[in-house]
């Protein structure tokens, strides 16, 4: 995609040298095509079915993007170094099963509360993978795959059969995930602070470019003295904290929590960074991009529903969509790699 | 992911593979804690002997199979079943019961009670069950009539189906568009009931004016239904009610129209479980939804599948026992047993119930 449209775009006239290397830098921005699909997407949607972007369906976009989004975020942490967590799903269901028991156990607990509980509920869960990741110096693929199980089994054993209704819940809780503010659901909201600011984090500070830096080459990186097993196992911490709050977030917004809430969503938020142009191999990608794909993603399965068609596709698209992905960043890859043997055969 | 990690001795290496064995063997102890569930051994009644009955739902910790399975075990106490256990998948799938049918096989269970979650699925395995010596009690969801002795149903599907037709029709004043939100795409039960409601549409003047515009399946999955809820509001900006046929299905299309901008302009009814739908029903989003009482069908299942393995009924039609508390139930054509009427529930009633 992006290659199509640096030819596309590129003989177009630029006025002047700064300009030109602006408008170049947007157009190597990985985020671009996902972005221009998203455009395309919803435009095309809205031109054969005007009812999507009534004010109720603008809202259950946003809405339904919102908890992949913050799950997006704390999964590129982790890719970008070079690993992966596959039991965000299960981390998820656990905190809102908890969320749930909380308010059950204590009915006017501030919400505030409940989400700083959540949050270090689901940190904690993540630095269980991080120490065994780290410490074990086990490929984080096998580890959290096994405690995608076990966090799962311990669901199932706490919650039996027992679900929590949004019922039980007060209502102000519940309120978060329809009131609006600008137009924008708050939980949406929150979201959005939360991918800017791990943006900014990750861009502009010495350890969010550290993880660039262990994902490019962990060996390079110890060699250059950065404590990598700290960087990681952080990095897990801080997936896990988000998994928390999205788990919080989805007792706020589902009506039910229960032994299976969460199941198989690790796939739909690997797929949603892969999508937003975050490598599987490490050393590139944005949250920014990682939310843009989570958005992709959800969007698209409500434009097939809001289009009438068949569901049965939609999961063929998706695969369409990551293998694509997949393509342009191997396409990227190798056109970096190839300017760089030249130039450097330059300076020689 | 730290797979190219140089230099590792052969400590690093030990080390690493007692961390995958230790992870290993605690995700195994997981699953087992959650897929094989408890085994209640009641003290042997008189004549009991040492008999075995084990339920396999669709899925376990499923609020609705928990009533069903509550209701199972009580009779099955009375009956006099030595023990009776629960076990089934976690996951309600076409293939994922066949296992645990197999183990029942070889720990020579007496009596399987079964809701499948596909007819022919585990009709293979039943099978061999049957040719060991077990007798097969589908409950709630059938398999194909080959495979199993009775089919307990909860109503006559029928009737289950016309309440349902009924209920929308009352809401939505009796003319306007209509969608169905249902579970699995091949769950039997569930088609067996859209099947009688589209052919009653289409075959009862008082409907006419109603058209069934979608039919959509949320898997008995909260938040697939979720996006299933509200994709039938954006391709069918005509909607007047949704049927939902579905415990899961139904609480989630509450959730989301209470939320939404439709509450109150889209009326939905279809199969709930009280304690569920309660604040919908207060908050007006749903009026008036349908049930029968779910423990009375594992209650019925357990007494049946006693009188099968004491020979007292083969599940030819005619055939009569007595069903503990709940007195006599008969075997009609196709082995098929009627557990009771479906209940109706609203803000009036709702408050009586408590599963």
């Amino acid at each position: 995609m992006s290659s199509a449209l640096d030819h596309k775009n590129a003989p177009a006239p630029a006025p002047a040298a700064g300009a030109r290397s602006a408008v170049a830098s947007v157009l190597r921005m990985r985020e671009l095509p996902v972005l221009i699909a998203l455009a395309l997407l919803v435009l095309v949607t809205y031109l054969i079915n005007p009812l999507f972007l009534t004010a109720q369906g603008v809202k259950d976009l946003l809405l339904n993007a919102t908890i992949i989004m913050i799950l997006a975020v704390g999964q590129t942490l982790l890719i970008i170094t070079r690993n992966i967590d596959l039991s965000v799903g299960s981390m998820l269901g656990l905190v809102a099963f908890g969320t749930g028991s909380i308010f059950a156990a204590v009915p006017d607990v501030p919400i505030i509360a409940v989400f700083a509980i959540g949050m270090a509920f689901g940190a904690l869960l993540g630095a269980i993978n991080g120490a065994l990741v780290t410490l074990a110096k086990v490929p984080a693929l096998v580890i959290t795959l096994g405690t995608l199980y076990v966090y799962r089994g311990l669901n199932n054993a706490w919650a039996g059969g027992k679900q929590f209704f949004a019922g039980d819940r007060p209502e102000e809780f519940g309120a978060l995930s329809v009131n609006t503010f600008l137009g924008f659901p708050v939980i949406t909201l929150l979201a959005i602070v939360v991918v800017i600011a791990v943006a900014i984090y990750m861009s502009g500070t010495r350890p969010g470019r550290d993880l660039y830096a262990i994902g490019s080459d962990p060996d390079a990186a110890t060699a250059f003295g950065i404590k990598v097993s700290k960087r990681v196992f952080l990095a897990f911490l801080a997936n896990g904290a988000l998994a928390g709050l999205a788990g919080v977030l989805y007792a706020s917004r589902f009506n039910s929590v229960g032994a299976t809430t969460g199941t198989g969503m690790e796939l739909t938020v690997v797929a949603a960074a892969v999508v937003g142009g975050v490598a599987i191999f490490g050393g590139s990608g944005s949250v920014t991009g990682a939310a843009l794909g989570a958005v992709l993603l959800t969007t698209i399965t409500s434009s097939l529903t809001a289009l009438r068609v068949d569901k049965f596709w939609q999961q063929a698209i998706v695969g369409v969509l990551i293998l694509t992905a997949i393509i342009i960043d191997r396409v990227a890859s190798l056109r970096t790699a190839k300017k760089l043997r030249i130039s450097e055969a330059r300076n020689v | 992911m730290m797979l190219n990690r140089k230099n590792k001795g052969l400590t690093g290496r030990l080390g690493s593979m007692v961390a995958i064995t230790a992870v290993a063997a605690l995700a195994l102890t997981a699953c087992n804690s959650g897929s094989a569930s408890s085994t209640d051994s009641s003290s042997p009644s008189a004549g009991g002997g040492d008999q075995k009955i084990t339920f396999i739902p669709k899925q376990l910790n499923n609020p609705y199979t928990d009533v069903v399975l509550g209701g199972g075990k009580k009779g099955a106490t009375e009956a006099g079943f030595a023990s009776s256990q629960v076990v089934g998948p976690l996951e309600a799938s076409a293939s994922s019961q066949v296992s645990f049918i197999n183990a029942e096989t070889q720990a020579g269970t007496n009596v399987i009670a079964i809701a499948a979650n596909d007819p022919d699925a585990v009709c293979t395995a039943l099978g061999e069950a049957r040719s060991a010596g077990a007798k097969i009690v589908a409950f709630d969801s059938d398999t194909n009539p080959d495979c199993r002795d009775v089919f307990i149903s909860q109503v006559v599907a029928k009737d289950v189906a016309l309440i349902q037709t009924k209920l929308i029709a009352e809401q939505i004043g009796g003319s306007g568009e209509i969608a169905i939100l249902s579970a699995t795409a091949n769950a039997t039960n569930q088609n067996e009931w859209i099947k009688y409601m589209e052919e009653e549409l289409a075959s009862n003047p008082a409907y006419k004016d109603i058209k069934l515009v979608a039919k959509v399946y949320g898997d008995d999955n909260d938040t697939k239904s979720f996006q299933e809820a509200q994709g039938l509001m954006q391709a069918h900006p005509n909607l007047k009610g949704i049927i939902s046929p579905t415990t899961v299905g139904i609480a989630a299309t509450a959730r989301y129209l209470s939320t939404s901008a439709y509450k109150g302009k889209v009326a939905l009814t279809g199969l709930g479980l009280p304690n569920e739908m309660r604040p919908f029903v207060k908050d007006g989003t749903v009026k008036e939804f349908a049930l029968w009482d779910p423990a009375q069908l594992g209650y019925v299942a357990a007494f049946a599948g006693k009188a099968l393995t004491d020979g007292k009924i083969t599940g030819a039609e005619g055939d009569t026992f007595t069903a503990g508390e709940l007195g006599e139930r008969k075997v009609e054509k196709g082995g098929l047993v009627i557990v009771g009427p479906p209940t109706v529930f609203n803000a009036e009633n709702i408050d009586k119930y408590n599963f």
